[in-house]
């Protein structure tokens, strides 16, 4: 009888560090990341199609939700909230009209305001973290806000450069890839996810600290939250008025669906499987 | 060698993961319902799709009651839709409900039936005929997920003939006493209270029968052996016995009499949640045929290219799609407080046979597969059987649409 076959991980296509893990979900590289706090996470089952003019991918008609690394940001700034850390939870998201959907997810979740920078057409299919993270610093300074939490990369462009793009023109310091954050008085003690394990900083505010995976787990909205998300405020800004230019500074050349996965070919004995091996350069 | 990835490897919290179902594309419907009901169908869906679906199956095997589940509902205010935020519930309308209750049971049908016992057939009648004091007492503990409540009309003797209660109430002192069985009573092996039918005056009939709120577990009250039913394994199901059950006289909900017309009114709702439960099966059985469709291969190409397998694709969407837009329409009737019990009816109908029609289908686009318990379609098969027998059967259905149609053309 037929077993129904592993979907293709789509996630890996978008990734660009060419890992090989077609078909099976492979932990460390998914989920994928965008730090475009835009919020574009291209749902994995959906077959993900390169657009005719090699510029990028299709983005019409598929559905668009709260990066997963943003949710857990998200999650955070709430649970500070909730104990009485933080006064105040502004959602923000920069894109076309769909983002405000996304600003209302937070506020089910339990922000009190969203902030909606409206950046889209052409200006939108360019915009990555450097413009990105130019209009957090100046809605930072306009809010007068003293953390800034997101996800620690997008899970479509991967870039991981938000946060820390943000950090350096604020001049704040930065608790990247956090697994554990605490408020202590006025200083912030990050817990670190990096190679060789786990590395604690403490870090004035104001600061900007970036969530990974472990951080929490997002709780789902509850139905009375979302009744009262209908009636929190989501401001309008244009790029413009934060006095951003969202001009580009990259140039797509061509985007290009990986390498059609070969047939392997079947070997007798462990003598041949190290031969074919060598032929293939791989040992 | 070197790999390319800097991370060891380390597993993502549960909700990360992707669940290895197909999701199906957003379905066109989403983009016209108001935003609100929008949200809060995302956010049930979500939670079908990570906590419910990953366990159904084992939830169904081992006849378990989704305690950790329940909970995670009553926080999240599903168990008390339209309960108003005064009384803990979440205020919402009775649409949201439906949506609720049909995206909980495309995840698991149990579960489906459990949020909508609660909230259509205990806190229903509670809500619309209870006295302010019974409503902070009954009503708030059940709606945080805590405790749950079941509602107690059958009797051995009796199904659709529910005026024929054969269970007894009379007054002692400043007590009712209850004596009689009730059969067939959903969620009643977790449930903290019930909603139970007596008669008070025989010589009334109909009119004789009143409705009274009993605690669970309760001195005169107890539960028969667990039912081991084909589908919805994992609500229970038993009988109710009471025996000299001595309740206040403060427990009689509504009026002396007003028993029957508490149960016909109270189960028009509950036929729409009961319309949803069968579309969210009906939806599981689709998204496992379609997926199916895809992958299984025959005759050198995917099934779905095959007319008899699309002309049953075709088929399964239509049904599932008239249902859904029939309960969606009885439940905004009920909502805007016009009459909505031939609509019910109709709903309730049409969801249930299109969920037995649909999941028979879906077994048949899966062949071998469909029959053994690797696939889901198998479950669903079982689980909408009894869509077309509780909370009305589908012969009552038809009378209820009858009887409104005559009136309608009447002389």
């Amino acid at each position: 009888m037929h077993r129904s076959s592993e979907v293709k991980h789509v996630a890996s296509y978008l990734n660009t560090r060419g890992c090989e893990c077609f078909g099976q979900p492979c932990e460390s590289h998914c989920p994928v990341l965008t730090d475009r706090t835009i919020h574009v996470q291209l749902k994995t089952f959906i077959k993900i199609r390169v657009k005719p003019d090699r510029t990028g991918v299709v983005t019409d008609g598929v559905k668009h939700s709260m990066n997963p690394f943003c949710e857990i940001a998200v999650e955070e700034a709430i649970k500070l909230k909730e104990k009485k850390l933080v006064k105040e939870v502004v959602a923000v998201s920069c894109g076309p009209q769909q983002v405000q959907e996304t600003i209302r997810t937070a506020l089910a979740m339990g922000a009190d305001r969203g902030i909606h920078v409206e950046v889209s057409g052409k200006d939108y299919e360019t915009l990555g973290p450097l413009q990105v993270s130019k209009i957090f610093a100046a809605l930072a300074k306009k809010e007068q806000a003293d953390l800034i939490i997101l996800g620690k990369q997008a899970i479509d462009d991967d870039c991981n450069q938000t946060g820390q793009i943000t950090a350096a023109l604020l001049d704040w310091p930065q608790g990247t890839f956090a697994s554990e954050m605490t408020l202590e008085a006025d200083k912030l003690k990050v817990v670190r996810e990096v190679d060789g394990g786990l590395e604690t900083i403490k870090i004035n505010l104001p600061a900007v600290v970036t969530a990974d995976l472990r951080l929490n787990t997002p709780r789902y909205a509850t139905l009375p939250n979302i009744m009262k998300a209908k009636k929190k405020k989501i401001a309008n800004v244009k790029p413009a008025d934060l006095g951003v230019d969202v001009c580009s500074r990259l140039e797509v050349l061509k985007v290009d669906e990986p390498p059609q996965r070969q047939a392997g070919v079947k070997v007798e004995t462990v003598d041949d499987l190290v031969g074919k091996l060598k032929e293939a350069g791989r040992v | 060698s070197p790999s390319s990835c800097l991370r060891p490897p380390s597993p993502p919290p549960a909700r990360a993961l992707m669940p290895r179902t197909r999701e199906l594309p957003p379905l066109p419907q989403l983009a016209e319902l108001p935003e609100l009901h929008q949200m809060m169908r995302q956010t049930c869906r979500d939670y079908a799709q990570k906590e419910l679906a990953p366990i159904a199956a084992q939830l169904d095997k081992d006849h378990k009651f989704p305690a950790k589940q329940v909970q995670e509902l009553g926080a999240m205010g599903v168990m008390a839709v339209e309960v108003p935020e005064s009384l803990g519930g979440a205020g919402m309308d009775y649409l949201a409900y439906c949506l609720a209750v049909e995206e909980l049971s495309r995840g698991c049908a149990s579960t489906g039936v459990i949020v909508s016992v609660n909230n259509s057939l205990y806190l229903g009648p509670i809500l619309k005929f209870g006295t302010e004091e019974q409503k902070k007492q009954w009503i708030t503990p059940f709606t945080t997920g805590e405790k749950v409540g079941c509602f107690a009309l059958s009797e051995p003797g009796n199904g659709s003939d529910a005026g024929a209660a054969s269970t007894l109430a009379h007054q002692e002192g400043d007590e009712w006493v209850l004596n009689g069985t009730k059969a067939w009573i959903t969620n009643c092996w977790d449930a903290s209270a019930t909603v139970v039918f007596a008669t008070t005056d025989k010589s009334l009939k109909h009119k004789g029968i009143s409705a009274f709120l009993v605690p669970m577990p309760h001195p005169g009250l107890s539960l028969g052996k667990k039912e081991d039913k084909l589908g919805i394994r994992a609500s229970s199901t038993a009988n109710i016995i009471l025996e000299d059950c001595r309740i206040p006289l403060g427990n009689m909900l509504g009026d002396r009499g007003m028993g029957f017309k508490i149960a016909m009114q109270t189960l028009d709702s509950g036929r729409l949640g009961i319309a949803a439960q069968a579309l969210g099966i009906a939806q599981a059985a689709l998204d496992c045929a379609a997926d199916y469709a895809h992958k299984r291969t025959a005759f050198g190409a995917p099934i779905g290219k095959l007319q008899a397998i699309q002309f049953k694709l075709a088929d399964m969407a239509l049904a599932i799609e008239s249902a859904r837009l029939l309960t969606w329409r009885a439940a905004m009737l009920r909502d805007a407080k016009k009459p909505f019990t031939k609509e019910a009816a109709m709903a309730k109908l049409g969801a249930s046979e299109a969920a037995t029609f649909v999941s028979h289908q879906a077994i048949q686009v899966l062949g071998g597969m469909g029959y053994v318990t690797d696939m889901p379609a198998e479950r669903h098969y079982r689980d909408a059987r009894i869509t077309e027998i509780y909370e009305g059967t589908s012969e009552i259905q038809r009378l209820v649409i009858a009887n409104k149609i005559l009136k309608e053309y009447q002389q």
